[in-house]
């Protein structure tokens, strides 16, 4: 299988702290990864230099071949990114904001590419609100369509389910899961639900202090550190740095 | 450059006036208030001073020039506080867009915000004060043109340490008009300032611009090179603000400001 992103000896420092420490790992294409783990450990970090939002202390991201240092603008085209804590401006309509976002990103039909969204994501009832107006789990259904207004190949989710209520949450868990496999997505997932986790990702990494302290399909590291369950792996290995610390 | 990114800006930003009445009437209410305000203070000093023969006239076209200045600095820099107040920065910033579309977009935007706010104001002047600024004439297209520079140039500036300190910049935003307003020499001639600042304000293109339109409407004299200093100095500030906002970008991507501005 291709790689679709690779991350090589990946550091940011910001004065004499060390954010992210020389992390390397893969994407495949069709793949999604899960990067877990505590607040403050990185995450954000690593996704910011992969989207070039951040410049790199030290290493390099390749995507689709390239290095996102070199080749910024004509990568972001083929990426995309959710988190809670960005949003889109309130005191647009959902539909201008789409409108907004489908120029910036050069899609060609972005009447047809706004229906399609509308209808997969559920959004046609609210689609001429005002964004600030929504419901928090309308809102993310909103993010989610702007993150895919121009059909990334590679989409980076910062904790896309965070305070949504189990039904939406669990339609947004499908939505990710039914499109990456149709459009043979890579997608770095960014989580605190163990179950999202498990349920979507084929491997995950378990960063702590900017450092990847492991990875593995979630079965195996369930087995390789014979607990029960994801969030048990993650409590041991969170306390073992913890200790080491 | 893509036509499609600029006008994809643009319109996040003509969605947004063009839905809010409140944002449109505070567009308009302020540059009003001002030329109305200065139309009496004129009209007020023609009855008691003959220093210019035309004193109404004068001060009411200078206060419209500088309010015109004015509005197109705090139009810039407001485009880029909204980004940062509605949390949509980093959503702006992943998208493809290169610096010198944003630059553009946000210039032809804050044209638009001036234009609505300015053009009311002008209007009234006629009826209320008898007062045209056509009286100007063709100088007046490079006279609104030098000053649109000069002020998306500050606006340059002002973004650029947005763009690198966050928020907290938001002050300057607000403060740096008031700053220059007394060295740009708009309502009084340069003589007025002692002579090292006198020294300051001719490195400045605003106080060749307002002698400029003084000279017309008091003199009827046009004096090109005054037009031509203006666009000079202009050309090198607007090179060293462009300049600046590029570093600020590539600096705020280095200290990470990209990801949590607006937090």
């Amino acid at each position: 299988m291709q790689n679709s992103v690779i991350v090589e000896n990946l550091s940011k420092n910001y004065f004499k702290k060390e954010a992210v420490k020389e992390i390397s790992f893969t994407i495949n294409e069709n793949e999604i990864l899960g990067l877990l783990g505590p607040n403050g450990c990185g995450k954000t970090t690593t996704i910011a230099m992969m989207l070039g939002l951040l410049k790199p202390s030290n290493g390099r991201v390749v995507i689709h071949g390239l290095d996102i240092e070199k080749n910024r603008i004509s990568l972001l085209h083929k990426m995309n990114f959710i988190s809670p804590y960005i949003e889109l401006p309130k005191k647009l309509s959902v539909k201008e904001n789409l409108i907004v976002y489908g120029k910036l990103y050069g899609v060609k039909f972005i009447s047809e590419r706004i229906k399609y969204l509308s209808e997969k994501l559920r959004l046609e009832e609210f689609i001429n609100k005002k964004t600030g107006e929504l419901s928090s789990g309308q809102k993310n259904r909103v993010s989610l369509a702007k993150a895919l207004i121009n059909e990334p190949s590679i989409l980076f989710l910062d904790e896309p389910t965070a305070s949504l209520d189990p039904e939406t949450g669990d339609f947004v868990r499908s939505f990710i899961e039914k499109i990456s496999k149709e459009k043979k997505m890579s997608i770095l997932l960014a989580s605190h639900n163990m179950d999202e986790v498990k349920r979507l990702c084929k491997n995950v990494l378990m960063m702590n202090n900017g450092v990847i302290i492991d990875k593995g399909t979630p079965d195996d590291l369930i087995k390789k550190h014979g607990k029960r369950n994801l969030e048990e792996v993650f409590l041991k290995l969170n306390r073992n740095n913890h200790e080491l610390k | 450059m893509s036509l499609n990114r600029i006008i994809g800006l643009f319109l996040r930003h003509f969605f947004l006036i063009k839905s809010s009445l409140p944002r449109i009437l505070d567009l308009i209410y302020w540059p009003t208030i001002q030329i109305i305000l200065w139309g009496f203070i004129s009209k007020f000093f023609t009855t008691y001073s003959d220093y210019y023969n035309n004193t109404v006239g004068v001060i009411l076209t200078c206060a419209i020039l500088y309010d015109f200045l004015f509005r197109s600095s705090i139009s810039f820099n407001m485009l880029f506080l909204e980004e940062i107040w509605s949390r949509n920065f980093t959503n702006l910033f992943i998208a493809p867009m290169r610096i010198s579309e944003i630059i553009t977009a946000l210039v032809g935007t804050a044209l638009i915000r001036t234009l609505i706010g300015l053009v009311p104001a002008i209007l009234i002047t006629s009826p209320l004060f008898g007062i045209s600024i056509l009286n100007l004439g063709i100088p007046l297209f490079f006279l609104f043109l030098s000053l649109y520079i000069f002020g998306i140039t500050l606006g340059l500036f002002v973004s650029s340490g947005l763009l690198r300190y966050g928020p907290a910049f938001e002050n300057i935003a607000w403060s740096s008009l008031f700053l220059l307003a007394p060295l740009g020499c708009i309502y009084y001639p340069i003589e007025i300032l002692p002579d090292f600042f006198q020294n300051v304000a001719r490195g400045l293109p605003l106080v060749y611009i307002f002698e400029e339109a003084r000279s017309i409407l008091v003199n009827q004299v046009v004096n090109y090179s005054n037009i031509k200093d203006a666009f000079i100095l202009n050309a090198i500030y607007l090179f060293v603000g462009i300049s600046l906002f590029y570093y600020s970008f590539s600096q705020a991507r280095k200290k990470g400001s990209l990801i949590n501005i607006g937090e």
